[in-house]
Formats: C-alpha cells, structure tokens, sequence
C-alpha cells in the first residue's frame, strides 16, 4: 500500500512538473502580453515530435532537447510576428478563436508530417538507471524531471523578481504603454517572452515524450489540463501556476489510481469551485 | 424637426422583420415542398441535420451574439437534453407528449444552477468555467454506465403518439424537424427582438451603464442563459429523435466549439448569421470529409481568416456588400 | 431636512493602501456639491462608493435618510439616483435613438408598468430634444464626435427624471466651447434635482456648485461653500499655486 502511494505519488509529482512548465509559459504570455495562447498544448506535442526526428537521426537525447526547445522557440516567435501581434489590441475572444485556429492547424499538420501513429522517445542511457528510495526502486528519469521543475520554478521566479529583464517584464504587466513610453522595445521583449513560453512547452513535450508518448490529440488533452492548472493558480501568477500545478497534477494522478470514474469530473469540478470562490470575494464592478 | 416629424421618420422605415421573414418564409415553404418534388432521402437527412444545428446554434446566438456571454459549454444542454428524451423513453413513456417536453425541460432545470453560477464570472472565466460545467455533463454522460450507457451512447426507443409508433419514417421526421425549427426560429426572433432582447443588447454593449441605468442585470444574463439552454435542448431532443441514439460526445467541449464556430461563421451579430454558419460548416463538413480527414485544418483556417479579415461573419459580409452596392458606405 | 446623500465615516483601503479614510459628506436636497481635489486625492473611490459600483471597507451611505451601504447600482437608481461615467459607457452599436430608448424603458418595467409605443417613443423624442441630440436620432453612437458623446453620456442618466444626480468628470477632455456648452445645460438643470459632481475644471466647480469639498490623499480637507474654499489656504497649497 505504501509503495502504491509513494509511487503514485511520484508519478503526480513528475506529472505536476510537466504540467509547471506548460502553466508557466501560459501563465507569463497571459501576464505580460494580456493574451490567452490556445495552441500552447500544440507547442508540446510539436517540442515532442520535433524531438522524435532529431532522436532519430542523431540517438542523441541532449540533441532532442535542443532541437525541441530552440524550434518550439522559433515557430513560436514567428507565430507571434506574423500575426499575433496584431491582435494585441483586440478582445480576448479574438485571440481565443485565433490562437484556436492555429491549435487546430498546427495539430493536423502535425498529423500529415508525423503520422497517427504513437511514438516515444526512450530514456538516455545516462538516466535510466533506478533510484532505490524506501525499499523501492524509482526510475532516474522521473526524479530528474521533478528535480528540473523545482529548479526551473526557482529560476523563473528570481529572474521575474531579481533582474531587470524581471523587473521590466512586471512593469509591462503593470503598464504596457508607460514602459514602451520609457523608451523599451516592448515589441522585441513580448516576442521574446512569447518565444520563452512556446519554447518551455517544447521542453516539456520533449522531456515528457518518455512518459507520455507522442501521438495526435495529446496537444489538446495537455491544453485542458494545462488551462485548469492556470486557471486555478491564477493567470499571470507564477508561483501561483507551481502550486496550482502540484495540486492538479497530484489530484489528477492519485483520482485516476484510486477512482478513475470520478477523476476528470472532481478536477473539472476543482476548478470550477475555484473559479467561483474567486469571483465571490470580488464583488466589486470594475469600470475600464 | 420635431419629435413628432422623429418619430413619423422613424416609422416610415421598411419593416426589417417583414422582409427577413419573407425570404425565410419562402425557404421554408421551399423545403415543405422538397420531399414531393422528389428529394432524395439522403439530401433529407442532411436538411434535417442542418435545421437542428441551425437551432441549436441560434439557441447560442442568443447568449453569444445577443448578450456577449460566450459560452463555451452550450453543447451540455444539447447533451443533457438529448440523454433526457432517451433516459425517459426507456424507464417512463415514449409516447413524444412525454418525452420531449420533459427532457426541454430537465435541460432547463439545469440551466439554471449552471447559469446561476456561471454569470457570476465574465470574459475569459466565464467561457472556462461553461467549459469546466460542459465537460462535467461529459464525464457523467461517458462514467455513468448504469443511467447514460457509458462510453457505448445510449439507444433511443423510437418515439409513440397514445401508443402508435410515429417519425419512423425518414419524410415524416423531415417535416416534423421543419415544423418544429419554424416554431422555435419564429419564438426565438419575437424574443430577440422584443424588449427583452434589447436590454440583452444593451448588456452586451456596456453592462455597467445598464447597471447605472436600474437595470437588474444578473437576472436578464441567466434568462437569456436558459432561454438559450431550452432551445439548445429541443434541438438535442431532436437530435436524439433522429438518430435514435445519442453519445457522450454530443456534450463534449468539441461539439460546444462546433456550435461556436457555427455561430461565427456566420455571423454572432445577424440573427441568421447562425442558421448560414450552420449550413456551412455542416456542408463542409459532409464534403470534405470524403476527400480527406484533414477537417480540424480546415476549419482551424477557416477560424484565423474569420476573425482576421471577417470578423462579422458571412452575414456580415454580405450585408457590407450590400451597402456598398446600394452607396450607403460602412 | 434629511441629507440626499450623507457618507458617514466612509473608507476604502486596498489592502494596506488607504483610499479613503473617515469621510463625511452631505449633500442637501436640491444642491450643488462639488468635490475636488489633486490626482489621487481619492475623489473617483469616494464617487463609485457613493453610486454603489464598490462597497465601502467601513462606514454608511445613505440615500434619502435610508442606508444603502452595499446597495447595488440598480437598486440605487431605483431610489432614484443616476449617474455619469467618466469615460463614456453608451452603447457604441446602437444609435442615439436606441441608447434612450433603454434609459427610458427602465422606468417601465414589469406587467403594470408597461408603456405603449407612442408614449415611450414621446418620452425620449423629449429627453433628446432637451439634450440638443434630436437631430443625431439615427447616428451610431460609435461614429458621434466626442462631445456630443458626453451630451449623450449626460442624457442618459436624466431620462428618468432622477432625484439625485451623480456626475463623474462631466467635461473631462471637452473643448471650452464644448465645456461651456455642458456647464450651461447643467446650470439649467430644475432644483428637484439633486447633484453631486466630481470634477477638475475649476471653473465649472465655482460657476455650478453650492459647497465644495476637498479630499486629499484620502481624506477631507475642507468642506464649505465656493467663497470659503477659494480663500482657504491649505486648499491653494495642495493645488501648489493653481489659480483659484
């Protein structure tokens, strides 16, 4: 029983991460640039694949990651100078339907590049080992990832808190127009920001492929989720995503393993229940 | 000018409503004739498919188009509705007297928790949390197997009228869809633009001014969301009537984006904007499907030219065309 | 007499910042009372407290004697209170004729209050003709110039003859000619009216109001008629020097 829970709960805190590193790019692209990416799911499906071809070429795992997260990077940035900074000064519901429309394009593109077929990308030799903790063995893999997560939240956090790139991209939050007033290329640092979040998903496609599998329709089932964590965790909040994260992927993990019937419901639920609590302490009308 | 040459002015003007009604009268009585003038069986089944998607994306215009409420989880209602009419089939009565009121009205009913609660967020929450309540109505549909069938789809026992089998014919379902669509577009355009429909305008364009101007306007947002919830659900009746079965699919977060799409396609600010997008997302859908399975890129590109260069849709469109041929200008 | 509008002890803070701190305010019937004040000075809090849009984080308001503390703006303006916005909220797709016609319909709600065509469409030809915008009936609000806009702004909230009017910056970002034109059709406005503004143009501040109130970093710092601000000393420093 206690090895069920420890290794369920592994499984909920490798999940968690994969899902941080999704909330996360969501999450800043929100915060700073006011905009809710739909096709972010796509962006890890596509880091996965993108990682599955450069494993195939060169059985280099440190390639794929590369190739992963610098094209996820790229399709991003140029998603974002072709047509997405123009609809900066749109609604959101506009940019909902756009970035769906991308979602859609990108998820049937992949499907003719890529196939229907499920792929994997297996573990480097140099994690696959196994860890024994409390008499069990864990796969390497799985606690380097959630030891990735941490450190990347960390990271994040200190560079948004600590440095003026952080300082800069909190103020642009704040006011977009006062800052590009003050003379910033506002333009270049959104696109970067949006680059940063796409390239984040890619990462996490690519490093969760071993666990997840690549395969079509997995864009949109991270997207949901991912969407949930952000939402519970708050829009534009980073540390908010982490927590949130944690909370979604453990409850996910632990919902399936013990009562699989209930599980999507009681995290749709969550986030429900979230979403109202919230809107209960503001009762105040904002007039923009 | 005085008020009373304003108001002789104002009603001089051509009769919308009568000219809007003609054309859709027309069409109406062209279909009603249709099937004697040889329509082919499959041509009837697609009408039938395109009258309750038209229906179920009017029943949306009203929250999306009308109100500004975008829903993201219409197709519970759709859903719910269409489990109702099979659920009460089997373990009540299936004579249609039964069935079909009753399951418009298990729809309404939870309109109005869901509504309740969901209003009281907007924006982007708003559409996440229909979501978040549609996908809920999915996950029961698809789990619960003793009551819904579970991820099988449950099978409609075909409609009775005091005992008699009726609709069991492809033309007779035909017509009844066309009777009940023109009773249900006609009751949906009198709300719309009735007084009820212009404070639903009014809080689509600026709810705090409605807000200042004594306007209870929680209240009107849930009545349109039910309005919109019953007629989502006659058309799931309907739909579950058709196809003697229905899937947890039908209330799944795509077939909410489906309708959504529909409604924009077409035009969220027409009233018939729905009932063109319908048509031709359907029809496309049909089409292209023979030629390849690549339809999530079609409409994904049909989604960003819509809002990039179309925003208002077909209807849009074609009423700017419309104008421009007649000078009027923009 | 019982105050219009009386706020007792009002404050807002947001957490530890302090928006408003103990105000009291009176307005009597059929005055003019103006408030005023620098940037920040909590005049926009103090407003949308008072028009229901946010609640207070302590005090009363009360309405005609009665406490409406918490009230929602509809359940205001069903005690007769209206109001502007500061930046315009109408309904940008309709037209002017259709902007009115929603101010006006509210008054006639609910199964024995219904109106019919000729006597709503009478009501607001008269509210429009009284605002100088018959002539724009047909005109899509979104296509009005920016101070017939305000006009508009202005005849939404007196279509139903409200008891208590609350005007928010009524001239901001008006030409002269635009500001005299509005200050004129405020003077106009009948004394069963009551109206509490909130604005920066000084001028208009001296010409309309009766007493005048200065708030500064959330709290009051005077409160009397226009004579005894103009020659208050704390009032000239905190605008630094501004002409009064």
């Amino acid at each position: 029983m206690l090895d069920f829970l420890i290794a369920q709960t592994l499984n909920g805190l490798v999940y968690s991460m994969l899902l941080f590193l999704l909330a996360l790019g969501l999450s800043l692209t929100f915060g700073m640039l006011r905009v809710i990416n739909l096709a972010h799911g796509a962006f890890y499906l596509m880091g996965a694949y993108f990682g599955l071809t450069a494993w195939n070429l060169t059985h280099s795992f440190w390639a794929a990651i590369i190739v992963a997260t610098a094209g996820a990077a790229i399709v991003g940035m140029l998603l974002e100078r072709s047509w997405l900074q123009r609809f900066y000064v749109r609604n959101e519901l506009d940019q909902v339907i756009l970035t769906f429309g991308f979602a859609l394009v990108f998820a049937d593109i992949m499907k003719m590049l890529w196939g229907k077929d499920i792929h994997s990308i297996p573990v480097p030799p140099l994690l696959s080992g196994a860890v024994q903790i409390a008499g069990t063995y864990f796969p390497a893999y799985r606690l380097i990832l959630v030891g990735v997560g941490v450190a990347l939240f960390v990271a994040t956090w200190l560079a948004i808190e600590r440095t003026r790139t952080g300082a800069l991209i909190r103020a642009s939050v704040a006011d977009r127009v006062m800052v590009s007033g003050l003379g910033f290329n506002i333009r270049l640092l959104f696109t970067y920001v949006f680059g940063f979040g796409t390239a984040i998903a890619g990462l996490a496609g690519v490093l969760g492929a071993p666990i997840t599998g690549i395969y079509p329709g997995l864009d949109f089932e991270v997207l949901i989720t991912t969407l949930i964590v952000v939402v519970v965790g708050g829009l534009g909040n980073i540390s908010g995503a982490f927590w949130a994260a944690l909370l979604i992927g453990l409850a996910e993990t632990y919902g399936k393993a013990l009562y699989p019937a209930a599980a999507s419901f009681i995290i749709f639920g969550l986030m429900a229940a979230v979403l109202l609590i919230r809107a209960w302490g503001r009762d105040e009308e904002d007039v923009e | 000018m005085t008020v009373a040459d304003v108001i002789v002015q104002r009603r001089s003007k051509p009769f919308v409503a009568l000219r809007l009604w003609s054309v859709l009268g027309l069409m109406i009585a062209a279909f009603a004739a249709a099937p004697f003038l040889g329509m082919p069986q499959f041509v009837q089944a697609l009408v039938i498919e395109i009258l309750v998607f038209s229906l179920l994306a009017l029943s949306l215009n009203v929250l999306l188009g009308y109100t500004g409420l975008v829903s993201f989880g219409h197709a519970a209602f759709f859903g719910i509705a269409g489990y109702a009419v099979g659920i009460i089939a089997i373990h009540i009565s299936t004579d249609i007297l039964v069935t079909f009121p009753l399951a418009v009205l298990v729809a309404a009913l939870c309109a109005v928790p869901i509504g309740w609660l969901s209003i009281r967020l907007s924006g982007f929450y708003f559409l996440m949390i229909t979501f978040a309540f549609a996908q809920m109505v999915f996950v029961a549909a698809f789990r619960w197997k003793p009551v819904t069938g579970g991820s099988d789809g449950l099978i409609v026992p075909g409609a009775t009228l005091f005992g008699a089998p009726i609709l069991g014919s492809r033309e007779s379902f035909y017509f009844f869809v066309l009777a009940v669509f023109t009773v249900c577009a006609a009751l949906l355009y009198a709300v719309v633009t009735s007084r009820f429909g212009r404070t639903l305008v009014g809080i689509r364009e600026s709810t705090p001014r409605m807000r200042a101007l004594g306007y209870n306007v929680r209240r009107y947002k849930l009545a349109a969301f039910v309005v919109g919830a019953t007629f989502g659900g006659v058309a799931g009746v309907l739909n579950s009537l058709f196809n003697l079965f229905i899937a947890p699919e039908s209330a799944h977060w795509t077939q909410s984006a489906l309708v959504l799409v529909m409604v924009l396609i077409g035009g969220a600010g027409y009233f018939v904007g729905p009932i063109i997008g319908a048509t031709i997302v359907l029809l496309l859908q049909h089409w292209l499907s023979s030629y390849t399975e690549y339809w999530g890129l079609v409409l994904g590109i049909l989604f960003i030219v819509l809002i990039t260069g179309a925003r208002e849709g077909i209807a849009g469109l074609v009423m700017q065309g419309w104008s421009h041929l007649r000078g009027k200008g923009p | 007499m019982t105050a219009a509008v009386r706020t007792s002890r009002v404050s807002k803070s947001y957490g530890a910042f302090v928006a408003l701190k103990d105000v009291d305010l009176s307005v009597e019937p059929g005055e003019r009372r103006a408030i005023i004040g620098p940037n920040g000075a909590g005049k926009s809090t103090l407003f949308s407290i008072i028009a229901g849009q946010k609640p207070p984080t302590s005090g009363s308001i009360f309405i005609d004697g009665a406490d409406m503390t918490g009230a929602r703006p509809d359940q205001l303006w069903a005690r007769g209170l209206s109001r502007t916005f500061q930046r315009n909220q109408l309904f940008q797709n309709l037209t002017v004729w259709e902007n009115v016609e929603l101010a006006c319909a509210a008054h006639h709600r609910g199964l024995f209050k219904s109106v019919s065509r000729d006597a709503l469409d009478d009501e607001i030809g008269g509210v429009l003709e009284r605002v100088n915008l018959l002539g724009s009936h047909d005109v899509r609000v979104a296509n009005m110039a920016y101070g017939e806009q305000r006009q508009l702004e202005l005849a939404l909230a007196l279509a139903g003859r409200p008891r208590i009017l609350l005007l928010d910056e009524p001239t901001a970002g008006m030409s002269p000619a635009e500001t005299q034109a509005m200050l004129r059709m405020m003077i106009a406005l009948p004394r069963e009216i009551t109206i509490l503004i909130v604005e920066h143009d000084m001028d208009v501040v001296f010409s309309l109001a009766d007493r005048v109130m200065v708030l500064n970093l959330g709290e009051v710092l005077a409160d009397g008629t226009v004579r005894e601000i103009q020659s208050n000393k704390n009032v000239s420093e905190v605008y630094m020097g501004k002409a009064l």
